[in-house]
């Protein structure tokens, strides 16, 4: 384990953290991490307190179970409950409230809801069960759409005609676009979604520096990644530099995947809009099957209620996805709602930014501690 | 979901399936490697996967890193390597034979 070593090195990350306390001593900056997973190695390393005062992180949109809006929840409900139906699903929405309780509720209720890892088991699983009809629920960003991509490619190929898809695959561009421009938010610069990017590569993000001026830094997952991306973002600023660069290269090409997003392009078409949970509608921020693709869509098959369900009043999922507040910030953070009880999405996934802070928030202090910072400055919490 | 988990190609099985073998967490599970086509997938290679297809060709110290990051999740790493493991891709991939 020499390498992880390497990228938890504290001696190093005193050494960047450093860094950035000189680039930023005269003002204040404001980045957002887009991705869920970023959000997660900040909270679990403590990096929030080891970074000078006049460098704030906030969390972004990229946590593809926080998004769904409750409405669509409901959807697949409602589709879980037809009668035949074996409906499939990742783990992590299984326990995503809709307005009438979540999938794991319907399945107590008599549903056929079953968990799967990947879609290719839910097609597997039509296969094994000529006689149900199988749908499977499909949630996430760029990472995850090209695996339902081949899986429908594989539908189509073995004629499997009791399969479908209910889609919910969203894109990371327009989101980011929203946030720019929300007014709600001043922000400097963005640490840029590090799995995502393996897919769409470092193109898309043009537009950010080019139409708002804000700089973009693709960052790994380490917490020297996150680190510095943030020297990256930093520099840039300083040096009256504003560009996409890419800090997670040892992953991230600038093309991304060709292969995978030639499959994304074959199967998949932009829906007009679709609803973000605390973003609201979003023109052209979605996928749905292509019209090739018809008998394998869920929505073409089933009646969709598509009624918009309001977040319930208490829940401020909408302000953390779009890094108006912190977790703790919201009113029932960790009283109300826990992982255990969850009102609201962000406390749902393990990619979620409030239950990254309930599961690690407590351990700030030891963390900040490993990473060789000796007196500790809590902004807030 | 969103979680890569790194695994190392063992065994290459069905071209036209674009399936392989990889050993995750000392576990082997067959996997879809198609997305990763035009890189070229060898035996050896560590790749990150994703709901059971290989995403990214990766190197020895970031699957190292990954497995480290990933082990330190908990809970959420169970849970994704216990759902891998029970993952079926593999009994399609035996069906074809």
């Amino acid at each position: 384990m020499r390498y992880v070593d390497e990228y938890r090195d504290p001696a190093a990350a005193r050494a960047l953290i450093g860094r950035i306390t000189e680039l930023a001593d005269d003002r204040s900056f404001k980045f957002m991490e887009v991705c869920g997973g970023h959000t997660h190695t900040i909270y679990r390393h403590g990096i929030e307190h080891v970074l000078p005062r006049s460098v704030e992180l906030v969390h972004g949109p990229g946590c593809p179970v926080c998004v769904i809006p409750m409405g669509r929840i409901d959807d697949a409900i409602a589709v879980a409950e037809t009668p035949g139906v074996i409906f499939t699903s990742f783990g992590d929405m299984m326990r995503v409230p809709g307005g009438h309780g979540s999938l794991l509720e319907a399945k107590a209720r008599g549903a056929d809801v079953r968990f799967v890892y990947s879609p290719l088991d839910a097609l597997r699983i039509a296969v094994e069960h000529p006689e149900r009809e199988v749908v499977f629920f499909a949630v996430g960003f760029e990472t995850t759409a090209p695996s339902t991509a081949v899986t429908l490619l594989k539908a189509r190929a073995d004629n499997v005609p009791n399969f479908t898809v209910f889609s919910n695959h969203v894109t990371i561009i327009p989101p980011i676009k929203a946030i720019l421009e929300s007014p709600d938010l001043r922000l400097d610069g963005f640490l840029g979604p590090g799995h995502v990017s393996t897919v769409i590569g470092n193109h898309p993000y043009r537009f950010v520096p080019k139409q708002y001026g804000k700089p973009l830094v693709t960052a790994g997952f380490e917490p020297l990644d996150i680190l510095q991306s943030i020297v990256m973002l930093l520099s840039q600023i300083r040096e009256g530099r504003c560009e996409v660069e890419n800090q997670y290269s040892r992953i991230v090409r600038d093309a991304g995947n060709p292969r995978a997003l030639q499959t994304l392009a074959e199967v998949f078409e932009l829906r007009p809009h679709f609803e973000w949970r605390g973003l609201g509608f979003i023109s052209q921020s979605a996928l749905k099957l292509r019209s090739e693709f018809a008998p394998w869509d869920a929505e073409l098959r089933y009646e969709i209620p598509g009624v918009r369900v309001a977040d319930p009043k208490a829940c401020q999922c909408g302000e953390v996805l779009k890094g108006v507040i912190k977790p703790w910030e919201c009113k029932v953070f960790g009283t109300a709602c826990t992982p255990e009880t969850p009102i609201g999405t962000c406390m749902v996934s393990s990619e979620g930014a409030c239950a990254a802070y309930y599961n690690f928030g407590r351990l700030h202090r030891e963390a900040a501690v490993t990473l060789g910072r000796a007196s500790l400055s809590p902004r807030s919490g | 979901m969103c979680l890569g988990i790194p695994g190392r190609i063992v065994e290459l099985l069905d071209a036209e399936a674009q399936l392989a073998r990889a050993e995750v967490s000392g576990v082997r599970r067959t996997i879809n490697v198609g997305l990763l086509e035009d890189e070229g997938i060898g035996i050896g290679d560590w790749v990150l996967i994703h709901v059971g297809f290989a995403m990214s060709k990766i190197d020895e110290e970031e699957a190292a890193m990954a497995l480290s990051s990933l082990r330190m999740m908990g809970q959420g790493y169970d849970d994704e390597i216990s759902a891998l493991v029970a993952s079926r891709v593999e009994a399609r991939e035996q069906a074809r034979r």
